[in-house]
């Protein structure tokens, strides 16, 4: 049988039920959560029973629709407004008509539901799912929920709780009129901070955003203005260069300068392990003689005032490499063990004899063998004329990093 | 598209494929390697990669780590889970060490950044295709720090005959440190005496080491990558 519009214009929701699936289909109908009509519906309930009364009636008269079918419209917060302000209506008219057990009892609950409903509309979705979870688990086991599982909500939850069993206290506890008074507006307060807080909550949430967005957009300019200060001068500088070995030398600079800013450390900050200072040092001999400095490290060290002076000679047996070698490339091998750190620079270039050098090149001896010395290491030159040259830097690890 | 260059015909050259998502270097290498090789086809994207190598079946495909949908890792699975005999040489810019290791277990026979000669590229094809390891010097760099130190501790009881496969021999070190310090294979063998073929040896060695060990700093690089 197909769904048959009835003359009320809704039918019963047979997959979102509760009890008999009014509440479900009037609020496919009208397009709110069916969790606002419930509501409605418990609120008229205390108004002399009359929700639980039109409950019946619509249970009888409304037809069910199959899964699926009957009118769906997406629910949104201006209907739920809507069906908040007929429910306060109707309730002021069965006041009127004494349709009333309590004043205490139904604008109590009233504004419980109300908080309710707008922490239920305002939570997102995921927040809900696990409402939903912590729900039935505490009627499905007869346990407290995890609480942190609720989350923020936990407390909504509590307050809701509270204002239920205090109204149930009123209600059948007989009281003198200032008690009242006082849970009376207890519980008022209570069904305010319930409408207020996720309010609150909201926008602190939406401020943080901000400024979280606002710290992206503050990086994204900074890498911008990188970009344009160094990428874009350099693809310029490209292709105005002259000779193929120019091309290269900009091409690694900025390769280097792109790579360390990607991989982590800016060039304006200083170096703080011994890969890093001896990374440093090639890249600066690759930009001032236009040759390739491969670096490979198998372990590293934080840099300390003695490995600083290792990374200046290995600094310095590669400047030496590429002014008098002769080649385009050189390979350079920091290597960390129990207990020494080394560094090997070596080309394949025309070498020398260690006897012959002239007195006014004495920069690898001063520079290089002096300086490891002086902090305890040393340094081994292996060459000969035409078979290229290694140097071998070793520094014992006197002073542990860990 | 996957581009077929040359109709499968009557060149003895070794078969090359390349898989990059770069067009430039995809034509930059493809000019470089057209003298020793016969390049059969080139893929931009892993479905086209793997279709084109599945039908083509080429020698050796030098493959870039880096590619979307999953890049090069992808490829070399799901070709080797149908043509294991096809041969893999890793190219990158990155100097990643999981990137690296996590292809090399996956099956590539080894690793060369991208800023490589012409004439290491070449040779390095030629001996991928022989079924020995091409160690660029930074792979070597990272198999001895993955490898230094003792062996992971627990594993000896837990299984004492893949000991071996987690720990270096002093030769195999000595081996790749040369290798890291730039030496090429020629040249460490001269320098250890020993000759050409017995460090392919060692170097294949480390390779399947590289592969089947299950080192913590291995296994953690590969986990990283989603293979194990």
């Amino acid at each position: 049988m197909p769904a048959r519009r009835d003359w009320l214009g809704f039918t019963r929701s047979a997959d979102d039920r509760m009890i008999g699936g009014v509440c479900g289909g009037l609020a496919h109908r009208l397009g709110v959560e069916p969790g606002v009509v419930r509501l409605a519906t418990v609120v008229l309930a205390t108004a002399g029973g009359v929700g639980i009364i039109l409950y019946g009636a619509a249970r009888l008269l409304v037809p069910v629709a199959p899964p699926g079918e009957g009118v769906r419209r997406p629910p949104t917060a201006r209907r739920a407004v809507g069906v908040a302000l007929v429910t306060t209506g109707v309730l002021l008219l069965l006041h009127a008509m004494g349709l009333w057990f309590a004043d205490s009892v139904t604008w109590s609950v009233g504004l419980a539901a109300a908080g309710s409903a707008v922490v239920w509309t305002r939570a997102a979705e995921d927040e809900r799912e696990r409402w939903r979870g912590a729900m039935q688990r505490v009627v499905g086991e007869g346990r407290l929920p995890d609480l942190r599982s609720v989350g923020r909500i936990r407390l909504s939850i509590a307050a809701v709780l509270f204002a239920t069993g205090a109204i149930t206290f009123l209600v059948t506890v007989d009281l003198t009129v200032a008690p009242d008074v006082v849970m009376a507006s207890l519980v008022t307060m209570i069904g305010v901070g319930l409408v207020i807080g996720p309010w609150l909550q909201q926008l602190l949430r939406q401020l943080g955003e901000e400024r979280r967005e606002r710290i992206r957009s503050e990086e994204r300019a900074d890498m911008a203005a990188h970009l344009h200060d160094s990428v874009l001068q350099t693809l310029a500088l490209i292709q105005r260069a002259s000779s193929t070995e120019e091309m290269t030398r900009l091409a690694r600079g900025q390769e280097r300068e792109l790579r360390s800013w990607l991989f982590g450390r800016r060039p304006d900050q200083h170096a703080t392990r011994l890969g890093q200072a001896i990374e440093d040092l090639a890249g600066r001999v690759e930009d001032r003689y236009g040759v390739t400095v491969q670096v490979v490290l198998a372990g590293d060290l934080d840099l300390r005032p003695d490995l600083q002076a290792m990374a200046e000679a290995a600094g310095e047996a590669m400047t030496n490499a590429a002014k008098h070698a002769g080649v385009a490339h050189i390979d350079v091998f920091v290597e960390v063990d129990a207990t020494d750190a080394r560094v090997f620079i070596r080309d394949e270039g025309r070498g020398f004899d260690p006897d012959q050098v002239p007195g006014d090149r004495r920069g690898l001896s001063s520079s290089v063998v002096a300086r490891m010395r002086r902090h305890g290491g040393d340094a081994i030159v292996q060459t000969a004329p035409g078979e290229g040259t290694e140097i071998e830097l070793v520094l014992p690890r006197t002073i542990d990093e860990q | 598209m996957a581009t077929q260059l040359t109709p499968p015909g009557d060149d003895d050259r070794l078969r090359v494929f390349l898989v990059d998502d770069h067009r430039l270097f995809l034509s930059g290498v493809q000019g470089e390697l057209g003298e020793d090789f016969n390049v059969v086809g080139s893929a931009e994207t892993v479905e086209e990669a793997v279709e084109a190598i599945r039908r083509l079946e080429p020698d050796v495909v030098l493959l870039d780590v880096h590619m979307p949908d999953g890049g090069g890792l992808a490829v070399i699975t799901q070709v080797r889970s149908t043509h294991p005999g096809i041969q893999f040489l890793a190219l990158s810019v990155s100097d990643a060490a999981e990137d690296v290791i996590a292809i090399v277990r996956a099956g590539a026979r080894g690793y060369l950044t991208k800023t490589v000669g012409p004439e290491e590229l070449v040779a390095g094809i030629r001996r991928v295709h022989g079924g020995d390891a091409v160690f660029s010097p930074r792979l070597a760099g990272f198999v001895l720090d993955a490898f230094s130190g003792a062996p992971p501790s627990g594993r000896e009881a837990a299984a004492p005959g893949n000991d071996d496969l987690d720990q270096l021999t002093p030769r195999e070190r000595e081996v790749l440190r040369y290798i890291a310090r730039g030496y090429a294979y020629k040249q460490v063998a001269s320098r250890l005496h020993i000759s050409i073929k017995t460090v392919e040896t060692h170097v294949s060695a480390v390779l399947r080491k590289l592969q089947l060990s299950s080192r913590y700093e291995l296994t953690r690089w590969a986990t990283d990558r989603k293979i194990v």
